[in-house]
C-alpha cells in the first residue's frame, strides 16, 4: 500500500511544482465559460431555461476534470518514451499497485483542477448551493477515476505519442460533446439522446449538476450507480493492460 | 562447481520474424564483473530486459540468485539494481526524492531509508546537491544518482545497460572506480553490457561477446587472445565477429580489414 501512496504523491508533486501546467489547463475553462456563457446565455434565458451560468458551470466542471483526468492518464506513454516507467517496472511491487497510484494520483488533480473551475465559475455568476457539495466532491473524483483510468488503459496499449491526436479527436472530444455539459438532456433528437446515454461523462455531469443546482436527468441515485460500475470496470481494465506492459 | 548467480540457458526472444536473442546460455559466478560485449543492436538490451523482468523471453530459463525469473519475479526484483541505458530518474523530483520514491517501493523501512540514502548520495558525491531537482544535474550526475539509487535495497546482482554510453572519459573512469570499489567491498555481482572495447577490457573479469543476436563467444581477456592469437581485444573481437565495433556498416569493416591485409598484418 505505500507503494500507492508514494505514486500518488509523487503525481501531486509534480503538480504542484508545474506552475505552467496548472495555469495553461486553465485557459480552455475560462474560454469555454466567457464565450459560451454570455454567448448562448441570452437564447437559453429566451428559451426559459432560465440562467445559462447555473446550468454551464456544472458542465465546464465536469470538462475540465475529463481533459486533466486523460491527460494524466495518457502522460503513462511519456513516462514509457522517457524511460521514467521502468524503474517502477522492475520493482518489486505487484503492476496493479502501480496503476492504482498512479490512476489515484492523476484523479486526485482532476478534482482539483476540478475545485478550481468551480471557483472560477462562481466569478462569472454561478451560484451553487453548498449543503451536498461533499457528494459533488464524490462524483468529481468517480469521474476523474474512470478518465485517469481510461487514459491509462490506452497508454498501456498504445506504442507512442502518434496515437495521443486521434484519441483526442475522436474520443474526447466526442465525449465532451455529447455529454449534456453543454445542452440539457430534455428532448433532444432520438440519435443524440441514445449517443449521450452511452457516454460515461453524462452521467457525471448529471450527478455534479444535481448536487450543485438540484437540476438531475437521470436521478443522483442512477448517476452514483452507473459511475462506480464504471470505474470499477475501468480499473480492472486498466490494471490488467497495464501489467502486460513490456518495454 | 562454483557458486553462480545468474543462470541463463538457451533463451531467445523473437520479435515477429526477428529473433533479438537466439538461443543464449550463459552463467555468471557470485562477485564476478561480467561484460556483455558488442555492437548496437547485437542484443544486449534485450537479454538485459529479459534478466529484470521487463520482457518476458519467447523460450528458454533464467535464474536470477537462485531464483525463476518467469515466475518468482518479486524475488528476482529485489536481487537486483539496475542503471537503465536510458536515464530514468524523475526530473521533476529532488535527488533526495528520487531516492524516497525508490526506497518506498522497495519496502525499505523509514529508519534504514534515511541511513542508506545519506550514505549513498555521500558516495556518488551528491549529498550536498540532495535538494536539486535532477533536471539541473548534468548528464554524469544523473548517471551517479542512478547508480546510488540502484544500490539502495542492497541487490546481490547490479546490472548496467552501456553505462557510462554519453558520459565524457574523466566521468567515465570515476564512474568506474565506483563501481570496482563496490564489487571488492561488497561483493555485488555486476553484469554490465557495453560497446567500448576499452571498458570491457579494462574492468571486465568475464567477457561474453554478442552479436547477431547469438553469444559468440565468453571468457576472460587472456582465454579471448588465446583463442582467437590476437594481442589486443579489438583484433580479437575483429577476428570472431568479422566486423569492427566502432563502425556500424560493413562496408567500413570491409575496408579496414583490407586496408590492414595492405599494411601486411
Amino acid at each position: 500500500m505505500n507503494a500507492i501512496y508514494i505514486l500518488w504523491l509523487r503525481e501531486l508533486k509534480r503538480y504542484s511544482r508545474s506552475r505552467s501546467r496548472m495555469i495553461g489547463s486553465l485557459g480552455q475553462p475560462i474560454l469555454f465559460l466567457f464565450a459560451l456563457g454570455f454567448g448562448l446565455g441570452p437564447v437559453f434565458q429566451k428559451a426559459g431555461q432560465g440562467n445559462y451560468f447555473q446550468f454551464l458551470g456544472p458542465g465546464i466542471i465536469s470538462m475540465s476534470i475529463l481533459f486533466t483526468a486523460i491527460f494524466a492518464g495518457i502522460q503513462v506513454i511519456w513516462d514509457k518514451q522517457f524511460g521514467v516507467l521502468k524503474e517502477t517496472l522492475v520493482a518489486p511491487v505487484p503492476r496493479w499497485q502501480i496503476m492504482l497510484g498512479k490512476t489515484i494520483g492523476g484523479a486526485t488533480i482532476a478534482v482539483l483542477q476540478g475545485i478550481i473551475v468551480l471557483f472560477l465559475a462562481t466569478i462569472f455568476g454561478f451560484r451553487p448551493e453548498i449543503n451536498l457539495l461533499f457528494i459533488t466532491f464524490i462524483y468529481m473524483l468517480l469521474v476523474a477515476l474512470f478518465f485517469t483510468g481510461l487514459g491509462i488503459s490506452i497508454a498501456s496499449v498504445l506504442g507512442d505519442i502518434n496515437g495521443f491526436q486521434i484519441i483526442m479527436n475522436f474520443l474526447v472530444q466526442p465525449v465532451f460533446f455529447l455529454s449534456g455539459a453543454l445542452f440539457p438532456l430534455q428532448d433532444l433528437p432520438k440519435i443524440i439522446s441514445i449517443i449521450t446515454a452511452f457516454d460515461p461523462l453524462t452521467y457525471g455531469v448529471d450527478g455534479i449538476r444535481g448536487t450543485l443546482t438540484g437540476m438531475s436527468h437521470f436521478g443522483l441515485t442512477v448517476d452514483m450507480t452507473v459511475l462506480v460500475v464504471l470505474v470499477a470496470i475501468i480499473l480492472s481494465i486498466g490494471a490488467t493492460l497495464f501489467s502486460r506492459i513490456e518495454i | 562447481m562454483a557458486d553462480s548467480i545468474i543462470e541463463v540457458s538457451h533463451l531467445t526472444k523473437r520479435f515477429g520474424n526477428f529473433t533479438a536473442v537466439n538461443d543464449v546460455s550463459f552463467t555468471v559466478e557470485r562477485g564476478q564483473i561480467f561484460a556483455f560485449l558488442g555492437p548496437n543492436g547485437a542484443g544486449k538490451s534485450t537479454t538485459i530486459k529479459m534478466l529484470t523482468t521487463l520482457l518476458s523471453p519467447s523460450s528458454g530459463e533464467i535464474k536470477l540468485n537462485g531464483f525463476d525469473a518467469l515466475h518468482d519475479k518479486d524475488d528476482v526484483r529485489k536481487s537486483f539494481g539496475i542503471v537503465f541505458q536510458d536515464q530514468s530518474l524523475d526530473d521533476e523530483l529532488t535527488a533526495y526524492e528520487n531516492m524516497e520514491f525508490h526506497a518506498v517501493l522497495y519496502g525499505i523501512s523509514s529508519e534504514a531509508r534515511k541511513k542508506g540514502i545519506k550514505e549513498l548520495l555521500t558516495l556518488v558525491e551528491l549529498w550536498d546537491r540532495k535538494n536539486s531537482m535532477v533536471k539541473t544535474f548534468s548528464g554524469g550526475m544523473k548517471r551517479r544518482l542512478e547508480i546510488a539509487r540502484g544500490l539502495l535495497h542492497h541487490p546481490k546482482i547490479f546490472f548496467l545497460d552501456e553505462p557510462t554510453q554519453g558520459l565524457d572519459p574523466q566521468t567515465r573512469n570515476h564512474m568506474w572506480q565506483y563501481i570496482k570499489n563496490l564489487s571488492e567491498k561488497e561483493g555485488i555481482t555486476i553484469f554490465f553490457t557495453t560497446h567500448y572495447l576499452e571498458e570491457a577490457q579494462e574492468y571486465a573479469e568475464r567477457i561474453a561477446i554478442m552479436d547477431h543476436g547469438k553469444i559468440i563467444t565468453e571468457g576472460n581477456l587472456e582465454d579471448l587472445l588465446k583463442k582467437t592469437g590476437e594481442k589486443t581485444l579489438e583484433d580479437a573481437f575483429l577476428k570472431l565477429t568479422g566486423s569492427d565495433i566502432r563502425e556500424e556498416s560493413a562496408g567500413k569493416a570491409d575496408q579496414l580489414r583490407m586496408h590492414r591485409q595492405m599494411r601486411g598484418r
